[in-house]
């Protein structure tokens, strides 16, 4: 058997094998940029029953080797399979990222000055980023075949999953255990399955370095994301991030916690310098205090503005490339380079972050667009010490507001990512200058 | 304690609190106001329009209380516009005697189905939450002596064997039917909504039936029409056959309190 890198992906969660022992159901990006080291992207746009789903691979390895099987919940046609632009993509994900705002504290001797610059939380994600009779015998009708782009798309009518796994198998898939019956599951609830593979030749002429995402449009009722088949490996925890774009309101799990992400508070300085690093430690500690069961919302905003602004709202054209057919002409644009205007679109963003495995998450994702259209970011402040050498009374209050207020940051920061205070206090300069508090005996105060 | 509704305002009270300050249910102050301030001024005049002797508040406090739980939306005027749906159709929508609907839920779906700016949190409970609703529902069960409860019995047992049915037709793993029964807000559905035992059916059979019909019209409603909240949309269909029901099986109409001189029957 040929070694074929297989991404068996429900829809979004790609799985991904290189050889014998690995298999199909997590995704690897890479390690040393991304914030998140297996995480996979998804872009749902949605009104009615009608869907546009966008499918990020950041595959990277022998292109041959890349296939992907995707379950969708109705039969789909050429038509509905496009291949989409990794730009935008990347777009969306810096439009929509935990942003990390600075300030400066003014002269307390002069007047007011402030500075407000925004830094994007991270880089995005990936910006870094006789087979006939067999086939009949088995239950497996190959409905059509097309070439899309660089993909050869086979568009499989399968009755039964053990039909379809075999299937798999003798054409050089390799599928976990466990797949035929979660297959077995989807095929009962109507679900129907395409393999998207790499047509070399397409690609070689293509220019591109990159796989470009998959998209594919269709009409159901069903609003969900399935996860199951990537949770099938044992690699642990994968990360996905879910970005809707729906005409009314914010998007939320209804058979998972949706959890906002902590925002708004006011960290050390040192922290800019290591955002990444306080993220992902504050990530984990808050999938840890739900349970490793929450969902977790990071942005939800009308795409028609931003504030602070970690990149510009997608232009018209942008939202279309991603499926947003509701777009009339006319409609209000968004002015790249200019600050957006709060002029409503009728095109609300959600960012979803989830932090999965089969334990907690046995059942597939949920979705419902809720009417909600305040708006929600993940968004930090550090606010810088004055450090002028001006002279006056307002300094030494200054000074004793500034360390009470350091302290504080500290702590934020220590209840947010789990990190030691301790060490927190050496990185910021005033308070490792200070004479450490020998910590006073409980009793000391008892009867005194 | 003679009526259990005190119990039932205490509980979910500490439900709205709990859920505001520790699962971050975005409960809104200025909605929870006007509901309750709305509520108790539409039960005062529909005592008024339909001449009854007495003002009770309590009812209408529960019905807000339900409602503040449950509806969500951003916009005040629809949480007015909720309670006055919600207290107004148990003058206006009778039956037999009694009210059709139970309020909150009467509300709760018209809106949603009515407006885009109203929507229910189904997912916002966990599954963390369970045991403490699970113990404040019995609490409710065992205050009111078991009267009455056979709706929640057989609406939730209707629904696990449902939901277990399905796992092993579709050959899905025991863990997604128990995560799906893992929902605080079924459990606050079963305990808070469709217990309402003025509404549910005079009879012990009737009720006993009326809770199975819950159960598998909200599944036809979740796993065929893929709409979320199932059993909210089942209560309010359902609700229309239990004049029926009653007329078939006979039972004796609920009243929350013993009745006394001058009981009125619209305290509900």
């Amino acid at each position: 058997m040929r070694i074929l890198t297989c991404l068996l992906s429900a829809l979004l969660t790609i799985g991904l094998v290189s050889n014998a022992e690995a298999f199909c159901g997590f995704y690897v990006a890479k390690a040393d940029t991304d914030l998140f080291n297996e995480a996979s992207q998804v872009v749902l746009v949605r009104d009615g029953k009608r869907t546009v789903i966008t499918m990020v691979n950041d595959f990277h390895g022998d292109v041959s080797d890349f296939a992907m099987v995707v379950p969708v919940p109705t039969f789909i046609e050429r038509e509905q399979i496009n291949v989409g632009d990794m730009a935008v993509v990347d777009h969306l994900d810096a439009y929509t990222s935990p942003r990390l705002v600075e300030y400066f504290d003014e002269n307390p001797c002069a007047i007011r000055q402030e500075v407000l610059n925004s830094t994007r939380a991270f880089p995005s994600v990936a910006e870094t980023s006789d087979a006939d009779f067999r086939r009949k015998s088995l239950g497996v009708t190959i409905e059509a075949s097309y070439t899309v782009g660089e993909y050869d798309i086979l568009i499989l009518d399968a009755t039964q999953s053990s039909g379809l796994i075999t299937w798999l198998n003798e054409n050089g898939y390799r599928i976990p255990d466990g797949a035929e019956r979660i297959v077995g599951s989807y095929l009962k609830q109507g679900m129907r399955f395409f393999v998207a593979k790499v047509n070399v030749d397409n690609y070689d002429h293509s220019g591109y370095t990159n796989l470009r995402p998959l998209q594919v449009a269709f009409e159901s009722e069903k609003f969900m994301l399935p996860i199951r088949l990537g949770t099938l490996n044992a690699k642990g925890q994968q990360d996905m991030y879910v970005y809707t774009l729906t005409r009314t309101g914010r998007v939320e799990t209804s058979n998972y916690r949706t959890v906002r992400l902590p925002t708004g508070q006011e960290l050390p300085v040192h922290v800019k310098d290591d955002f990444g690093d306080f993220y992902r430690s504050m990530f984990a500690r808050q999938t840890e205090q739900a349970n490793h069961r929450g969902v977790f919302l990071e942005y939800a905003w009308d795409m028609a503005w931003c504030d602070p602004c970690a990149a510009d709202p997608l232009t018209r054209d942008e939202l279309r490339s991603l499926g947003v057919f509701w777009l009339e002409e006319g409609t209000a644009e968004t002015r790249p380079g200019l600050r957006p205007s709060p002029v409503p679109q009728n095109v609300f963003v959600t960012r979803l972050h989830v932090r999965y495995d089969a334990e907690h998450f046995p059942e597939d994702l949920m979705l419902t667009e809720t009417g909600d259209r305040q708006n929600f970011q993940g968004r930090y402040v550090i606010r810088h010490a004055y450090e002028g050498d001006s002279q006056c009374n307002q300094m030494q209050s200054y000074r004793a507001a500034l360390i009470e207020r350091q302290e504080r940051e500290a702590q934020t920061l220590a209840n947010l990512t789990g990190w030691d205070v301790n060490g927190i206090r050496d990185k910021i300069p005033t308070l490792a200058s200070l004479e450490p508090v020998k910590p006073e005996p409980w009793w000391k105060r008892l009867w005194n | 304690m003679t009526d259990p509704r005190y119990y039932q305002i205490a509980t979910l009270s500490s439900l709205i609190a709990w859920g505001s300050t520790s699962l971050g249910f975005g409960i809104r102050i200025d909605n929870a106001l006007a509901i309750v301030a709305v509520a108790l001024v539409t039960q005062w005049v529909g005592t008024r329009l339909a001449g009854l002797a007495r003002f009770d508040p309590l009812s209408a406090i529960i019905t807000s209380l339900s409602l503040t739980l449950l509806l969500r939306t951003d916009l005040v005027w629809i949480a007015a516009v909720a309670a006055t749906l919600a207290v107004g159709s148990k003058f206006l929508l009778r039956a037999n005697g009694k009210h059709i609907f139970n309020p909150a839920n009467f509300a709760i779906v018209v809106l949603i189905l009515l407006s885009d700016r109203a929507w229910i949190s189904s997912g916002q409970w966990g599954s963390t939450s369970l045991l403490a609703i699970a113990v404040i529902g019995l609490g409710l069960v065992v205050l009111s002596r078991a009267r009455r409860f056979e709706t929640t019995l057989f609406f939730l047992g209707s629904w696990a064997t449902l939901l277990l049915a399905r796992a092993v037709w579709l050959g899905d793993p025991l863990a997604i039917p128990l995560h799906q029964l893992q929902n605080g807000a079924l459990l606050v559905f079963a305990f808070f909504m469709i217990s309402d035992p003025v509404t549910a059916p005079n009879s012990p059979l009737g009720r006993a039936l009326f809770g199975t019909l819950v159960a598998v019209v909200a599944y036809v409603i979740q796993f065929y029409f893929y709409l979320p909240s199932g059993p909210v949309l089942a209560l309010i269909g359902c609700a229309l056959a239990v004049p029926l029901i009653d007329r078939c099986l006979n039972g004796s109409k609920y009243q929350w309190r013993v009745p006394h001189k001058g009981a009125t029957p619209c305290e509900s």
